[in-house]
């Protein structure tokens, strides 16, 4: 069992201190001098945009990443860490943002790997069913990770951190991934967590949660700290702008918008998955009419990625007739031809799928916009217009790059996806499908993205958005439909896709089973 | 029923190197290294042991200057894998020519020379009982040795925790890491073991299966190795059937061909691989999800500190 730490009353003691951590990697700081004092029974918010160093700082508190200058001191000592073990022993746990789970392991076998000691594999799995029964995450230790829901998995990590009964537990993004209702579950344990001691340090982009979970948050700007406050007393758009460091653009709410004729139709689509734990599709059917933007929002993984094959040509169905565009049926066809029908496609990883990393802009602005237009002329390349529409997509979506053509991989996240989304919206096209539009994408960016989604579907097209970001979806989308295993729900208008029904469907509810389904819960 | 004894004798001892060298690479495959030189590292064993135990009069010292031998070979393929992170699968193919050529300079010397093979168990009572009794009693070490080893690969794979963290590694390298376990240097014991296992396995035909060394004598057997440990699916219990079924295999083509049967000799010789495919597409038809295949197979990991 767990025995609960010992409950200090609040004291000024940190629990752990960074003086001055620096993590150099070349020319590059990611941390620069950060102080940060931790205490315990806090939940201490780190917030930051992609590359503030929030990843770094986190790494090197759990001894994976050695400090280039300044010291962390656990309970007013100095320490150095060899390693994570060695972190784990003094009492710090991480649960990891992307799951650091084994797949074709078992739970038991997960928790095992990282517990240190010689508990023996027995009394592993059973102290592995108490504590999940205590804390209420339920976990049966015989399952192959592969066979659970990316909630069932985040409970592995956590019950993982918790079995080594840390005084100090670092979560790095938990929500991120979890419906509403599982991170509302996740909050109850970590307000337990906090009663009985423990100081957590939590990282997220979500602020409206950090408010209302977080006693303290440092906000870390390009590898410096630039304030600790209490987010109670802050407002979502001032913790925003210390994030930032200006203001940030609002979205402008989409203007009337009339909808035309239905541009991209799907009737009944059924595929089975091409990929290991992989998701088929199952009967999915709706119609997207000119002006409209669709909101497809879901937990990752429960079919989305196979949608995208399937609507952009990745993957081809048998029946031509299960996907029309603009009225032609087109399912047998291939990307390119879909493209010439005025169709775009935005997939979700731009490093990798949506570019080739090592080719140049211009390069990658061709490989998409060669079906159409003028960049290629009797089989040769038009260098100057591919430059032509390098230059038209930095100007009119602010990319910021080092020279006038570099390499995508050398683009920031932000900026790479903003190309990206511009490359395929400056071709003017009648069905734009794009998936995850801002992940990882810091807000500036983020909010040109999503205003460019708004101006294309004003100017009459069709948008299709896939994202987990239900805020992002409530913001832009005029229906949202949510995909849970492979189905797509009936699209909710806007105004009735309140963020708990929303919840409920990427849970597996459906709505007509809703009232039951609250009062069990 | 001398023929049939007979045949089972030469398959086992046909099937033994093939078992070794299996062995070996199932452990290095499943922490995630695919080591495509066994072939090359299995060859140079072989001259090394023949070159050993020739000097020595030893098979023992000849069985060992083997697993150095093919350790040694490992070790170049570690360094520029693990070390460099080139790319696994050139690497072993450079590792396997390289052999051959080096294998033929060491072991020019020692062509025409005989020596005398390991010796045969000879229980009295035990190994005179009709039909089983040399099959179960009568053999060389090696055989039992090939057997022990496969037992304690698969206790310590699954029994062990230094076993579950190498499955770990061959899952996934990043959560590995990210747990602070030293995938790099858990790959390169099991990258180690693996050249061991080829190097005895290539020794093991000099030594106990034809007392002299020919060049090129391991033909082709390291890639009938690689291709069982796919055939076993990279279990340890399925790994003896296969080595066994391979074995007799080659066995069934020299005596199909001495019967006189109008099978093509080279239709023979290509069965252990068309048996790989095979379980490939079966194995791909059954899946329901998990991975059979060590998910990390193949990749190189470099850790960011």
């Amino acid at each position: 069992m767990l025995d609960p730490a010992p409950a200090t009353p609040q004291t000024s003691h940190p629990l752990l201190q960074t003086v001055g951590l620096t993590k150099r990697y070349g020319d590059f700081l990611a941390n620069d001098s950060i102080d940060i004092e931790i205490f315990p029974r806090e939940i201490h918010a780190l917030l930051g945009e992609n590359g503030a160093g929030k990843s770094t700082l986190v790494k090197t508190i759990y001894g994976l990443v050695q400090p280039s200058a300044g010291e962390l001191r656990w309970q007013g000592a100095p320490i150095k860490l060899s390693g994570p073990a060695e972190a784990r022993s003094l009492g710090i746990g991480m649960v990891f943002q992307h799951f650091s789970l084994f797949d074709n392991l078992t739970v038991a076998e997960n928790v095992a790997l990282g517990l240190d000691g010689k508990e023996p594999f027995k009394a592993i799995s059973a102290r592995l069913a108490d504590v999940a029964r205590d804390y209420g995450l339920p976990l049966d230790p015989s399952r192959e990770v592969w066979q659970l829901s990316v909630g069932e998995r985040q409970r592995i990590e956590i019950v993982r951190a918790l079995m080594q009964n840390p005084k100090f537990l670092i979560l790095d993004e938990p929500t991120a991934v979890l419906t509403p209702q599982e991170a509302d579950q996740l909050f109850v344990v970590l307000e337990r967590l906090k009663a009985e001691g423990r100081a957590i340090l939590y990282i997220s982009h979500k602020l409206d949660e950090v408010k209302r979970l977080c006693d303290t948050a440092t906000i870390l700007r390009g590898g410096k700290k630039v304030a600790t406050c209490n987010p109670k007393r802050e407002t979502a758009a001032s913790l925003a702008r210390m994030m930032v460091g200006t203001e940030i653009k609002e979205v402008k709410p989409p203007a009337e918008r009339r909808t035309t004729v239905p541009r991209l139709v799907v009737n009944d689509l059924n595929l089975a998955p091409s990929e290991l734990h992989g998701i088929s599709l199952r009967n999915i059917s709706f119609e997207l009419k000119g002006g409209e933007i669709l909101g497809i929002a879901g937990v990752a993984g429960n079919g989305q990625d196979e949608l995208f094959a399937a609507l952009s040509g990745e993957r081809l169905v048998k029946e031509p007739g299960t996907i029309i565009i603009d009225g032609l049926a087109c399912g047998h066809l291939s990307i390119t031809q879909r493209r010439k029908m005025g169709a775009a496609f935005v997939p979700e990883e731009r490093l990798g799928h949506g570019t080739a990393p090592r080719m140049r802009l211009s390069e990658n602005a061709l490989l998409t916009g060669h079906a159409a237009g003028d960049m290629v002329r009797h089989g040769f390349i038009n260098a100057a217009a591919t430059l032509r529409t390098v230059d038209l997509t930095t100007e009119t979506f602010d990319v910021r790059k080092a020279k006038r053509d570099p390499e995508a991989a050398s683009l920031s996240g932000g900026n790479l996806q903003k190309f990206v989304v511009g490359r395929e919206i400056l071709r003017g096209p009648a069905v734009l499908v794009v998936n995850q539009p801002t992940w990882g994408v810091d807000a500036g960016a983020a909010a040109i993205i999503r205003q460019a989604l708004i101006d294309l579907a004003s100017a009459g097209a069709a948008v299709l958005v896939t994202s987990q970001d239900l805020d992002e979806l409530i913001e832009i989308a005029d229906r949202i439909a949510v995909m849970f295993h492979g189905h797509l729900s009936e699209a909710l208008p806007r105004a009735d896709a309140t963020r708990e029904k929303l919840g409920l469907l990427m849970g597996g509810a459906t709505l007509e089973k809703e009232a039951a389904h609250a009062i069990g819960a | 029923m001398l023929l049939v004894e007979a045949i089972i004798l030469s398959v086992l001892a046909a099937s033994t190197p093939l078992l070794l060298a299996a062995t070996g690479e199932l452990v290095t495959e499943r922490a995630g290294v695919l080591n495509l030189g066994v072939e090359g590292m299995m060859i140079v064993g072989a001259a090394c042991g023949f070159a050993g135990a020739w000097m020595s009069g030893s098979i023992i010292i000849g069985a060992l200057c083997g697993i150095v031998a093919g350790m040694l070979m490992s070790v170049i393929f570690a360094f520029m894998t693990l070390g460099l992170a080139v790319n696994q699968v050139a690497t072993g193919l450079a590792l396997t020519i390289l052999g051959i050529g080096l294998s033929g300079l060491i072991g020019a010397r020692f062509v025409g020379e005989r020596i005398t093979t390991a010796p045969k168990l000879a229980i009295r009572g035990l190994t005179d009982i009709p039909l089983v009794g040399r099959i179960l009693f009568g053999e060389d070490a090696f055989v039992y040795l090939s057997l022990a080893l496969i037992v304690a690969v698969w206790w310590f794979l699954y029994r062990t925790r230094a076993g579950l963290v190498l499955r770990a590694c061959g899952d996934n390298h990043v959560s590995a890491h990210a747990l602070g376990y030293p995938v790099l240097r858990i790959r390169l014991l099991a990258v180690l073991f693996g050249g061991g296992c080829a190097g005895l396995a290539g020794a093991y035909l000099p030594l106990a299966y034809t007392p002299f060394f020919i060049p090129g004598m391991t033909a082709g057997r390291g890639w009938i190795a690689l291709a069982l440990v796919v055939f076993a699916s990279w279990r340890p219990g399925r790994l003896v059937i296969g080595a066994y079924l391979f074995g007799a295999v080659t066995i069934l083509q020299l005596h199909a061909q001495g019967a006189g049967v109008g099978i093509p000799s080279q239709f023979m010789s290509a069965l252990p691989y068309l048996a790989t495919v095979i379980v490939l597409v079966l194995l791909s038809r059954a899946r329901t999800g998990g991975s059979t295949a060590p998910a990390a197979l193949g990749t190189v990991f470099v850790p960011d500190r």
